[in-house]
């Protein structure tokens, strides 16, 4: 096994950057994070990276190695080709504060966009709601989500067009998912998904599901069927004849 | 004077896991202005990581649970240590916490009827822990945060908080600075909630974050408050030990709930050969029994890979030393056995334990479902810290609350797995109650301009070290804290060692003062660092100190010179504060007489 590896980390801020080699040990079992906090520790202490778990729970890691987005606790070196540089850039769909760390707040705005969740009323005397296993399996698979923000990433409609102000992107589709296919809920989403929060804009790539690291089928569990339901509600004769009649 | 962000609230929250994040919604709720500071992004926080579930005497797979019971299971568990008022308080409103956690959307799984489905932990009679997979703590604290948004709660994200500061003798306000971009920020507030969690830092092999550096209870302590029962540091039984860079990661007891065994390199199940007398009745003496157990036979009685984790933390210890250690200095936890005793044992895993599944999968290239996993002891959880008023949350120092992990008393020596997420929900709610009240009765306080000057200038020492021009690194400084704590002053303890942890600590503190940051003020981690250490140091000093105090072996505080308990400590806890020449004081408080209705519980349930 190769005991050292060079790793080029992008160092920089909002004004500019560039590539930085450093070279550090390497042994058994490393990730990425791992050689990030090595040369942090040892050669970089303002070397600026985000992280909290280690353990691929809490979705701060992100990043670009070899231009692929990544958490970086989850990736490991021997699946690396180490013979050469690896590089480890920020997320580029984010305005940059200082060499891996973005600004992702832009991200925790658009949630609050989304209406919050509102249950039906309890079936039972006592306040509590009987739910069938199956239905919350259902929607398990959204509820995993760690906000990793990678899918966001990588949509082009953000990363390439910019549209943050008309559309949400991925996460939060599969968020609105969570929520519109919650056993419990009773709120309709679907307007603003249509109007402001461009759901339409998604043309399927499904870019977003192969760098999910939580592996949430995006496009075909939570945005496609989100974009039958809209669909259904808003094209469908008989429910569009319903609405003039009920402004 | 240096420029500064100044913000006013009713309310000030520092910590936004699920104990924080409960509090500001409880002091919002009541319509005042609440800030909350957060020291990474929004839902980032430690409680991400709580995996089992939250203990609420629920009763839906159990009917014979009930408040009572789990009151005894937690002060059994805590050795009779715990503030009973908090144990019985937390008892009594778990059930209430977990049913509203469900009507802000948190999704539970289910039992065949449809309630909230409930499984078996450590140190617990009956299933209790209200679940969702083995990712409980992630549904926990996106609901509450999902909620909170909501509320008009003004969130301070990647914010450290430096300084309390005081108006005479009651709390007035905050002092901190932002990551992005090194600002400084003033926080004018009427109460203050203490919730930044634990300690991990401070050793070695942690299951902990980079923010756990016990930034509440050394701000609590330099404001004056008390703390307790600072020796009582649970190191969680099974973290990963293999590969090296994943070590001290929690590796969650479900493993064992679901029916997962401890063995040593030849294969024994050693957690037979030592059960406790207070836990005897209550343990299985044979496998069949054991494995019963977790498949939800009521009558049987718990295998002993469910006792405490104190407990089992030092048997592992012992099998490592005394050489039957697995190949990386562990021993195995293996669950992949259960396929001996169920059909679809490979699925049953990876439905019930996706995230083990994933993570030793990903990071050691071992899968569960086949073969064992290699685990030791990770420093997991501080049981002291911050004391408390049980009712109200409320610290020696008027207007300054705190609640979860860095608050002391629920847990006594010991705290029960699961009975983390049902403490942040109870107390955090109470906490922000209470301070909404305080704030409410009490008006403004007044900052003395002063105070702030020189907490910002404090804040900026690491960038001109006294005297040597190159000065520390602090990455080296923390480093050489952790193994120094990890070897002094760990899992087995005894004098000498610890005297010797005090001089250590000394001369760390002396290089301390000497760390340097490179850079400048944006986001510059050598420069955040060199700050925690500051508080690092601070509560290692009151865990040797403390430790050195209580001459006996309970719960979580194992001596080697002391093994056994003793009636004299059994019946005080220690109590740490700064004396009036700003040194640190350690002294025994008696602990108050059991009330006669608790007392009949826990005889009737010994
Ligand atoms: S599938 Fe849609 S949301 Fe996903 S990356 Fe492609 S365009 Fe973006
Ligand atoms: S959906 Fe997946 S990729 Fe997107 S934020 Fe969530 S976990 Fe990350
Ligand atoms: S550090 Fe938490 S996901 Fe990487």
């Amino acid at each position: 096994m190769i005991t050292k590896a060079t790793f080029g980390i992008w160092r920089g801020d909002a004004r500019g950057g560039k590539f930085e080699n450093y070279e550090t040990r390497v042994s058994e079992g490393m990730v990425v994070l791992d050689a990030v906090h090595q040369i942090q520790a040892e050669q970089a202490n303002d070397l600026a990276v985000r992280w909290n778990c280690k353990a691929g729970k809490c979705g701060s890691c992100s990043a670009e190695v070899n231009g692929n987005p990544k958490l970086m606790c989850m990736t490991r070196l021997s699946d690396l080709p180490l013979g050469k540089t690896t590089t480890i850039e920020p997320m580029r769909a984010f305005p940059l504060i200082r060499d891996l760390v973005t600004d992702v707040s832009w991200n925790f705005r658009v949630k609050k966009q989304i209406k919050k969740f509102k249950p039906r009323p309890p079936d039972a005397p006592d306040g509590t709601w009987r739910i069938a296993q199956e239905d919350v399996d259902r929607v398990q698979e959204f509820r995993k989500c760690i906000e990793c923000f990678l899918c966001q990433d990588v949509c082009h409609v953000l990363r390439e067009h910019h549209l943050h102000n008309e559309f949400i992107g991925p996460r939060y589709f599969v968020y609105a998912a969570s929520l519109e296919m919650h056993p419990l809920d009773t709120e309709n989403r679907l307007a603003e998904l249509k109007k402001t929060q461009g759901i339409g804009l998604c043309n399927i790539t499904k870019c977003c599901t192969k760098v999910c690291p939580e592996n949430i089928t995006i496009t075909d569990n939570a945005i496609i069927p989100l974009k039958e339901r809209v669909v259904d509600e808003f094209y469908d004769p008989i429910k569009k004849l319903f609405r003039m009649l009920k402004p | 004077m240096a420029q500064i962000e100044t913000h006013e609230y009713d309310v000030l929250v520092i910590g936004a896991g699920g104990a924080g994040l409960r509090a500001a919604i409880e002091a919002s709720a009541s319509g005042l202005s609440v800030g909350l500071v957060c020291k990474s992004l929004l839902g980032k926080a430690h409680t991400v990581m709580a995996e089992g579930g939250i203990a609420a005497s629920l009763a839906n797979v159990d009917q014979r649970d009930n408040w009572k019971v789990h009151f005894a299971d937690t002060m059994r568990g805590g050795q009779y240590l715990n503030n009973w008022r908090m144990a019985e308080l937390h008892a009594r409103e778990a059930p209430e916490r977990v049913r509203e956690l469900e009507a802000w959307g948190a999704l539970f799984d289910r039992t065949k009827d449809g309630r909230i489905l409930q499984r078996n932990f450590g140190g617990h009679k009956y299933p209790r822990l209200a679940h969702v997979g083995d990712r409980t703590g992630l549904e926990m604290i996106r609901t509450l945060q999902d909620h909170g948004i909501h509320q008009g709660i003004e969130v301070h994200v990647e914010c450290t908080i430096t300084t309390l500061l005081k108006d005479d003798t009651r709390v007035a306000g905050g002092f901190g600075y932002d990551r992005e971009k090194g600002r400084f920020k003033l926080f004018h507030a009427k109460a203050i909630i203490l919730a930044t969690g634990g300690i991990g830092r401070a050793y070695k092999i942690t299951s902990n974050s980079w923010e756990y550096t016990g930034d509440g209870l050394a701000l609590a302590y330099q404001a004056g408050a008390d703390l307790m029962d600072m020796e009582f540091v649970q190191f969680h039984p099974t973290g990963m030990v293999w590969p090296p860079s994943v070590q001290g990661i929690l590796v969650t007891e479900s493993v064992r709930g679901e029916g997962g065994i401890l063995l040593n390199k030849d294969g024994r199940r050693f957690m037979f050969e030592d059960i406790p007398e207070l836990y005897r009745n209550q343990t299985a003496d044979n496998e069949e029994e054991g494995w019963r157990y977790t498949q939800g036979d009521p009558d049987a009685r718990r295998p002993p890979e469910l006792l405490t984790r104190d407990h089992i933390a030092r048997c592992i210890v012992r099998e490592i030393k005394e050489g039957r250690a697995s190949p990386h200095g562990g021993v195995y936890l293996d669950i992949s056995w259960i396929k001996k005793r169920l059909p679809n044992a490979e699925e049953i895993i990876k439905k019930k334990l996706p995230s083990m599944y994933h993570q030793f999968k990903q990071l050691a290239d071992i899968d569960i479902t086949k073969e064992a996993m290699e685990v030791g002891p990770t420093t997991h959880y501080m049981m002291g810290g911050v004391r408390v008023d049980a009712d109200t949350q409320m610290s020696t120092v008027p207007g300054l609350y705190a609640a979860g992990e860095c608050a002391a008393g629920l847990h006594g020596a010991n705290r029960l797995g699961g009975n983390s997420l049902s403490d942040l929900l109870v107390f955090g709610r109470r906490a922000g109650e209470h301070a909404a009240r305080f704030a409410k009765e009490h008006g403004a306080a007044r900052i003395d301009d002063k105070r702030v000057e020189e907490a910002a200038s404090a804040v900026l020492k690491p960038f001109e070290p006294d005297g040597d021009p190159r000065g520390a690194n602090p990455f080296q400084v923390q480093y050489d804290l952790q193994e120094m704590m990890q070897k002094l002053v760990g899992i087995v303890r005894k004098e000498d060692e610890m005297r010797q942890a005090v001089d250590e600590l000394q001369k760390l503190r002396e290089r301390a003062v000497r760390v340097r940051a490179n850079g400048n003020r944006e986001y510059n981690p050598g420069w955040h660092t060199a700050l925690d250490l500051v508080n690092l140091l601070t509560v290692s000093q009151m865990i040797a100190l403390a430790a050195l105090e209580r001459k006996e072996s309970r719960g979580a505080h194992f001596r080697e010179d002391y093994p056994n308990k003793s009636d004299t400590f059994g019946k005080c806890n220690i109590v740490v504060r700064k004396d009036a020449d700003g040194r640190m004081a350690i002294s025994r408080l008696p602990t108050s007489e059991l009330r006669a209705d608790l007392k009949l519980i826990v005889e009737e349930m010994k």
